[in-house]
């Protein structure tokens, strides 16, 4: 398995290798960052570069991720949610069973084990609902580095437990009260440390977005979930899967399980967005399906903008998937037409999460409940013999509250 | 030549050094920002630098981020923006004009469209902050079509390679950014920074403009000594920010604090010549 990481970034799909040298993906993606990044950028290019072929960072990266993560994660067939829905079987990507309950840690290891072969001494972090904020704390309380994690005021809020965890972990946790205080401003938040402190901090982006090489280094980290789900269908059911679904906000678990079956053409692929209220009334997330391109946060992706240009709020009842822009790979599978993206209303994921909780004793994370609401749509559709896996992105926990509030319950 | 060129070759004549302010168009409401361009301009300023409000200023410190959201509060877009620059050309058809922004908005107009429309309006300079050489070739080639002057950030931590490429890309002046950081953050070291700007004219004839940390006469005239232009901003903005109840009197404010830095700059340059003078 450790050589896997190189071998499967290398894997060109229809005959392309991408990002290209400067961290294309088509007209996607690049490097658009004030001059100050530029160095610090190109040091950690070539730092991930050469540590991905490097087999004694592979075999701690094993290591860690077996032994602290908890992977492999199980791929399980939910025969009774499948037998409920009727139509094809469906397949679950345990990612909620790792170590901090999201698949952010396969990145934040990664990423933390980098940063100290770079002697770097300072981690930084921005966070929406505070999974990435987490999986980032505890890899930096393990390796006894400083961490700085910037969140919006607005998600403090919503989120008080991840905060409390972060602050147990011994990370700062700096509101942010620019903009829309939430994930994106967080993010231009932590930009602003990474410049002013660029000799001795690592900033740890969580999820495949941002200027070059950050897409590229951070699938490569997350595809050990379709690697392993791809080895598991074969095993388990002995075939490859019809389809793949996973919810997409900035989208790192979603390319994480695809990635290794891009070059499967028989999988279909789809990557679900948050329809908020629903595409029609504009409080959404969901840039594929109802923005256009443009560039922030160092890379050029699809967009929820203004005429003018401007980024505008975003609306979800998943913090996670509350974001304006998506990963620049993702807008070139898009438009390749390599995988379809969908949206999923707070009402339908809502269902879906309730749906799945008591049928198969699974609390799932409103994010990857996005993506299960769009299996129910998908599943009847398809004869019983097809099979789809669906990445259970994150465990419901820290989401109980979100649900009390919204259904009238107080805890 | 451009204006900037000629701006640049009469300061040279006159031996002085370039001040080059900045505000953000719009803040803290619309209706201020041509009357304080030419109390800028009265004041003793060379070249104004007009902010296009974004909603996402990743480069920028706290100061400037609130002038962008007053800005964004109007809508104040890069249309009213250009627009601005048109009225104030109405009564100055000599200072340059200098855009700086970030790419988006930008892009979302096109960037022919956005090339025409800038010269259309008075525009001389275009600074896109999250624009490096590496992409810029579509926005330069549109720019230097409409003989607009891209300007580019040089920093503290550019190799002098990239330093070589930012030159070839650039054009009026270049602009260093004196430390890592944001705008408005902590104070320069000049001692640095000239040994910086010295690498930098071994690979450019471009005049060089020095910003980021300059916060009032004492650092613009140490900056004046060494620089081909001083750039301040967010000391400005702060200016302005704190008249923002009583908006009329910004510019009076504005020109004050102006004409101390410009007399400071002006004063230490005359010495810094008759030093070496009398040193010869």
């Amino acid at each position: 398995m450790s050589k896997q990481i190189s071998q499967t970034a290398t894997a060109p799909y229809a005959g392309q290798l991408l990002p290209d040298a400067s961290g294309h993906f088509g007209p996607y993606g690049g490097r658009f960052v004030a001059e100050t990044l530029m160095a610090p950028l190109e040091e950690l290019r070539l730092a991930y570069e050469r540590f991905r072929g490097d087999a004694e960072f592979l075999q701690e990266l094993d290591d860690d991720l077996r032994q602290y993560v908890g992977r492999p994660s199980p791929l399980y067939h939910a025969a009774r949610w499948s037998a409920r829905i009727g139509g094809a079987q469906v397949w679950l990507k345990r990612e909620d069973l790792n170590h901090t309950g999201a698949h952010k840690i396969n990145n934040t290891i990664g990423q933390a084990l980098l940063a100290r072969r770079m002697g770097k001494t300072r981690i930084i972090a921005e966070t929406g609902a505070g999974q990435h904020g987490v999986a980032t704390a505890t890899v930096a309380a393990r390796l006894g580095l400083e961490c700085v994690v910037y969140m919006g005021a607005v998600d403090i809020e919503r989120q008080a437990a991840n905060v409390f965890r972060m602050k147990l972990l011994g990370a700062t946790v700096v509101p942010v009260t620019s903009g829309s205080k939430t994930l994106k401003d967080a993010l231009n938040e932590a930009m602003r440390d990474w410049v002013t402190n660029i000799d001795n901090t690592f900033y740890i982006i969580g999820t495949v977005a941002g200027p070059h090489p950050y897409p590229a280094m951070v699938r490569d980290f997350q595809c050990v979930i379709g690697r392993e789900a791809r080895e598991q269908i074969l095993r388990q059911a002995g075939r490859l899967p019809d389809a793949l679904v996973a919810c997409v906000g900035g989208g790192s678990n979603a390319i994480g399980l695809f990635y290794p079956f891009l070059n499967d053409d028989g999988v279909v692929l789809y990557g679900v967005e948050a329809a908020g209220a629903g595409l029609e009334s504009g409080q959404h997330a969901a840039p594929l399906c109802a923005g256009r391109p443009g560039v922030l946060h160092g890379n050029r992706t699809y967009l929820m903008e203004d005429d003018d240009g401007q980024i505008i709020e975003t609306h979800s009842i998943s913090a996670g998937l509350d974001y304006p822009g998506v990963g620049p790979e993702h807008a070139w599978l898009k438009d390749s037409g390599r995988a379809n993206y969908i949206a999923i209303t707070d009402d339908e994921a809502l269902q879906a999460f309730h749906d799945l909780t008591r049928i198969e004793g699974i609390i799932p994370a409103l994010e990857s409940s996005h993506a299960l609401a769009y299996v129910t749509k998908l599943a009847p559709r398809l004869d019983r013999d097809k099979i789809i896996i669906v990445n259970l992105s994150g465990r419901g926990d820290k989401d109980i509250h979100t649900v009390a509030t919204r259904e009238g319950i107080r805890l | 030549m451009s204006r900037i060129e000629q701006c640049f070759a009469q300061l040279r004549a006159q031996g002085r050094k370039a001040l080059i302010p900045y505000v953000t168009a719009g803040d803290p409401q619309p209706d201020v920002t041509v009357p304080l361009l030419h109390a800028m301009v009265a004041a003793g300023a060379d070249i104004v630098e007009l902010g296009v409000p974004f909603s996402d200023p990743m480069a920028d410190g706290p100061v400037i981020q609130r002038a962008s959201e007053r800005a964004l509060a109007h809508h104040v877009s890069l249309r009213d923006v250009l627009g601005m620059v048109r009225e104030f050309r109405r009564r100055d058809d000599v200072t340059p004009v200098v855009l700086m922004g970030y790419l988006n908005p930008v892009e979302m107009m096109g960037y022919e469209a956005f090339a025409q429309a800038a010269q259309a309006a008075g525009v001389d300079g275009v600074l896109t902050v999250d624009l490096p050489p590496e992409e810029a070739a579509g926005l330069v080639d549109a720019l230097r079509s409409r003989q607009l002057d891209p300007i580019f950030l040089i920093a503290p931590t550019s190799t002098l390679e990239r330093i070589e490429r930012i030159c070839a890309n650039a054009s009026g002046f270049v602009y260093y950014v004196s430390l890592k950081g944001v705008t408005g953050a902590a104070t320069l070291d000049v001692a640095s920074v000239a040994a910086r700007l010295a690498q930098i004219r071994e690979v450019t004839s471009l005049p060089v403009g020095v910003g980021f940390g300059i916060r009032d006469a004492e650092s613009a005239a140490r900056v004046a000594a060494i620089a081909d232009a001083v750039v301040v901003g967010s000391a400005l903005v702060k200016t302005v920010e704190a008249g923002a109840g009583r908006p009329q009197e910004i510019a009076g404010h504005l020109r004050l604090q102006l004409g101390e830095m410009r007399a400071a700059m002006d004063n230490a340059v005359a010495d810094a010549v008759k030093h070496r003078l009398r040193g010869k």
